[in-house]
């Protein structure tokens, strides 16, 4: 199986080693993976914005550098859910629906493509697990709290093979951070008082690292964390898994 | 007319006292908290929700005749029926029939209808007095402010605010704050409204086509003592308040409170159907937009609204920027996708007032799909041109650069440069996201760039 | 064109293409221990739920627990004979100064505490409002599991006015601070009558 890599474009700037373990990790598991260097945005920011109609462009070379894979898997919850929700091409409209079908976030592939029962992988702390809206409500990785309804967690599962690491338990489950793309400039006030507060849940109890399958939630909280020099850090959970000292 | 601030103005001076915000956050989290609880004692409350949900996408698609139906049944109990295309048209009907009976005091239960219609400045200044009899809806009267939840009116208010109003319009001791002692005031006052009122008018919160009969819920028991007391009894009713058969109300009295307050049923569910000897009963079915709402196809199932209110309780923007940020009488997440049908330009900004998360979609008991018309509005709002210049022209920008992937790499590879060695071209007042929060360190090169470097290698190994 | 035929007009050309309604009767209650679940339910509501044998234990429990030198009214012909019958013809205000109201339940509702009470049973449609203290007679097999059996008893209904009761008047308005007396009774008493 040959998998495409989607790396986010804010992904591919800023936080390239959760880009490189995600790799390693896929091809720890004997995947062949590829990453087409010429893909750039999903289109997001300007479509949760109002404007969907500009992105277009965006679709278009995700069709067209993303078609040959068996699979597509990237480390954010948040681009594969409008990848998933909102691809058509006005070219190609087939390899879109195709593709809407193959693409995976890195978790949700593990854990249903793989099919990963252990990992080599150690990270002796204690770790926050924040849920990404998108990826927790988009691509149902856990069970939403809001609902009656059994209980289960893809990113907890594969967080439970790594030795040392010890889940920390928050006062509100899956609570949103406030990053909400260009939200988290438009109404700076709400979005930061929203990131404090995740941040103190999991400082109050106990996180040392908090992790999630979205760097833009993570780099949020990560902004506050460094601003108020916090100790604690960001890590996305492709670096845990990945993570053998 | 003053120009409304935006929601994120409005939720700006919110937050800035901090320690009222936690407390407003803390009090509506936990009443998610109390849903919660109930919804889980209910094995088949998904099953519920879906039921409710095609019950109202029943009422909405085969609303016309059911409107008949309650109609003719309404006129056999006796009830006289008006119909209301505006809210001014509501407000003269209201006005017209307490005159007729030379009615100048009316007392008046929970009704968000007439709170979006204006009622209460209308008659007064037409000469007729109302009083809110709901403890919350009178306590935002005397402050002349509006109510700041649909259930909940003044769960922004301090009880020493309180205290301090009960102390400046009922004469209340100065710094009596204690909860139980100014509800015992207020009950003495508000009794002896009840008792001197001919005229009382109440909300709906579902009518029965079947039988022509409406419910009315509430904890207090004020709607009951306005309307059995009266001379007059007006009920006030959105044309989607409708439900087809009288059995259906086990499955919305079931999801109702619990998805509320938490509570398995409000302590009274009053089913009006004819009117008391002697005394004078009336309906009036208001359009106000609800029509131009339902003719709108992505955004019709919002007309499926309980009123509720667990969108507002389990909303991180909302509990964090209060009600009265969203100047709109219903407000929160179902106040974002009612609003912009009913003035697009002045409530433009609240489709933007969320993150997307989709929590809200989920507490909901008709299982309406929140968030995804949120999605929806900000489309319409740019295409019919309410969205800020400097935004479109932002936007047009960034769909520029991620057209073409040298562009974006050249894009990238500039913005990291710029964090690095002059990092006070971006860390500055004109950032907004620097006010509160660093930047992401910029390192050495992209994963594009190593990706390339590290097949170079491998191509040069082998 | 009025207003009527207006806004008829409009729904008629907004509405969409017909959905049909539900299957709900699937949805049933456990029968099972009825009366204790009731009790538990009304008790974390702030009532009183109790089981007596017979109206002389209802008779008893009254002048025990309420102040008879204040105004009592009831529709319960058992006790009339010590107890004010409440008259259908007299005007409602004249109900104000009522300390406690006994009236007797078609059936209460073991899921919410509710009890469903009709014009027919309250004598007039004020009294289980306007009365400081609240208390209900209903027989003890007159218990149904939830809301679905409760409207299935209750049909199209021949009242003229009927409610459901599900405790004493509460308000949280101030500060979500809890307090049981808003503008209906203080308290509500249910004797579940064997």
């Amino acid at each position: 199986m040959t998998v495409g890599l989607f790396i986010p474009c804010y992904v591919n700037q800023f936080y390239p080693n959760a880009a490189k373990a995600t790799l390693e990790l896929l091809q720890k598991f004997g995947v062949n993976v590829v990453y087409p260097p010429k893909q750039t945005c999903c289109g997001q920011p300007m479509a949760n914005s109002g404007f969907e109609h500009l992105s277009q462009g965006c679709n278009e070379i995700i069709v067209e550098n993303f078609s040959a894979f068996d699979y597509i898997v990237g480390p954010s919850a948040s681009c594969v859910l409008h990848i998933k929700e909102h691809l058509h091409s006005d070219k190609n409209e087939k390899q879109a629906a195709a593709i809407r079908t193959k693409i995976y976030e890195l978790v949700e592939f593990l854990t249903d493509v793989i099919k990963v029962e252990k990992l080599d992988a150690s990270f002796p702390y204690k770790v926050g697990l924040h849920h990404s809206c998108h990826g927790l409500r988009g691509l149902h990785l856990s069970q939403m709290s809001e609902l009656n309804a059994p209980a289960f967690s893809k990113p907890q599962q594969l967080l439970s093979m790594v030795r040392g690491l010890e889940q920390i338990t928050l006062d509100r489950l899956d609570e949103c951070c406030g990053f909400g793309g260009a939200f988290c400039v438009t109404e700076e006030a709400v979005s930061v008082k929203m990131g404090k507060d995740r941040v103190t849940d999991h400082t109050k109890n106990g996180a040392e690292y908090i992790t999630s399958s979205d760097l833009s939630c993570l780099m949020h909280l990560e902004g506050i964390l460094h601003r108020n020099k916090s100790s604690v850090k960001i890590i996305h959970i492709a670096e845990i898994l990945n993570a053998t000292v | 007319m003053s120009q409304t601030k935006t929601h994120a103005a409005l939720a700006g001076a919110f937050i800035k006292d901090e320690e009222r915000v936690d407390w407003h956050d803390g009090a509506l989290w936990f009443i998610r908290e109390k849903r919660d609880k109930a919804s889980k004692q209910i094995p088949e409350w998904e099953e519920l929700r879906e039921a409710a949900s095609q019950i109202k996408s029943n009422v909405i698609s085969n609303l016309h005749d059911y409107l008949l139906q309650f109609e003719a049944n309404l006129k056999k109990n006796g009830v006289i029926v008006h119909w209301a295309d505006s809210a001014e048209e509501h407000n003269e009907i209201v006005y017209s029939i307490l005159k007729a009976k030379e009615i100048n005091q009316m007392v008046k239960s929970k009704s968000m209808l007439t709170e979006e219609c204006g009622l209460n400045e209308y008659l007064e200044e037409r000469g007729i007095e109302v009083i809110n009899s709901d403890l919350g809806e009178y306590i935002q009267q005397i402050d002349n402010e509006p109510p700041s939840h649909i259930v909940l009116p003044c769960i922004h208010k301090r009880k020493e605010e309180i205290g301090e109003l009960f102390h400046e319009h009922l004469g209340t001791e100065k710094g009596l704050s204690d909860p139980t002692l100014l509800t015992r005031v207020a009950r003495k006052h508000l009794r002896n409204v009840f008792l001197t009122r001919r005229g009382a008018l109440t909300g709906v919160n579902f009518a029965v086509a079947e039988t022509g009969e409406y419910v009315v819920c509430t904890n207090e028991g004020n709607a009951d003592m306005g309307a059995h007391l009266s001379e007059v009894q007006i009920a006030s009713m959105g044309l989607e308040k409708l439900i087809p058969q009288k059995k259906h109300l086990s499955v919305f009295l079931r999801l109702l409170a619990r998805s509320a307050t938490g509570q398995p049923i409000t302590i009274y569910s009053s089913h009006y159907k004819k009117p008391r000897k002697g005394q004078e009963m009336h309906l009036i079915l208001v359009d106000a937009g609800r029509t131009r709402q339902m003719g709108r196809v992505d955004f019709r199932d919002s007309l499926k609204c309980i009123k509720c209110g667990a969108c507002m309780n389990t909303c991180p923007v909302y509990r964090k920027s209060g009600g009265l940020s969203y100047h709109n009488t219903i407000s929160g997440p179902i106040g974002a996708i009612l609003a912009p049908n009913l003035n697009m330009k002045k409530h433009a900004d609240l489709p933007y007032a969320s993150t997307l998360c989709g929590s809200c979609s989920n507490v909901c008991p008709v299982k309406i799909n929140i968030h995804e018309q949120l999605y929806k509005w900000r489309q319409v709002i740019v295409k019919e041109g309410y969205a800020a210049n400097t935004k479109a022209l932002g936007m047009k920008a960034m769909a520029w650069t991620f057209s073409s992937p040298g562009k974006l790499t050249t894009a990238g590879k500039t913005g990291r440069w710029f964090l690095h060695n002059l990092p006070f071209v971006v860390n500055n007042k004109l950032n907004p996201w620097y006010k509160q929060r660093d930047m992401p360190e910029a390192p050495k090169e992209s994963f594009g760039e190593w990706y390339v470097k590290n097949e170079e290698k491998e191509d040069n190994r082998q | 064109m009025n207003t009527r035929e207006k806004i008829l007009e409009a729904v008629l050309k907004n509405q969409p293409t017909s959905t049909p309604l539900p299957d709900i009767d699937s949805f049933k209650g456990d029968n099972t221990d009825l009366v204790q679940k009731y009790i538990d339910v009304f008790k974390t509501i702030g009532g009183n739920a109790l089981s007596v044998d017979d109206i002389t234990a209802v008779k008893m429990f009254i002048n025990q627990n309420f102040d008879t030198s204040k105004r009592i009214v009831t529709t319960v012909n058992e006790l009339s004979d010590n107890l004010e019958l409440i008259s259908d013809t007299v005007d409602p205000h004249t109900y104000n100064d009522v300390e406690l109201a006994i009236i007797k339940a078609h059936f209460s509702v073991a899921e919410n505490g509710a009890v469903w009470l009709t014009d027919e049973v309250m004598g007039q449609r004020i009294i289980p409002y306007i009365c400081q203290h609240l208390a209900v007679i209903v027989n003890a097999q007159n218990i149904v599991p939830t809301l679905h059996e409760a409207y299935q008893k209750i049909g199209l209904g021949e009242y003229s006015f009927g409610g459901f009761i599900g405790g004493p008047s509460k308000t949280a308005d101030i500060e979500q601070a809890l307090v049981l007396g808003a503008h209906g009774p203080l308290s509500m008493t249910v004797f579940i009558m064997k």
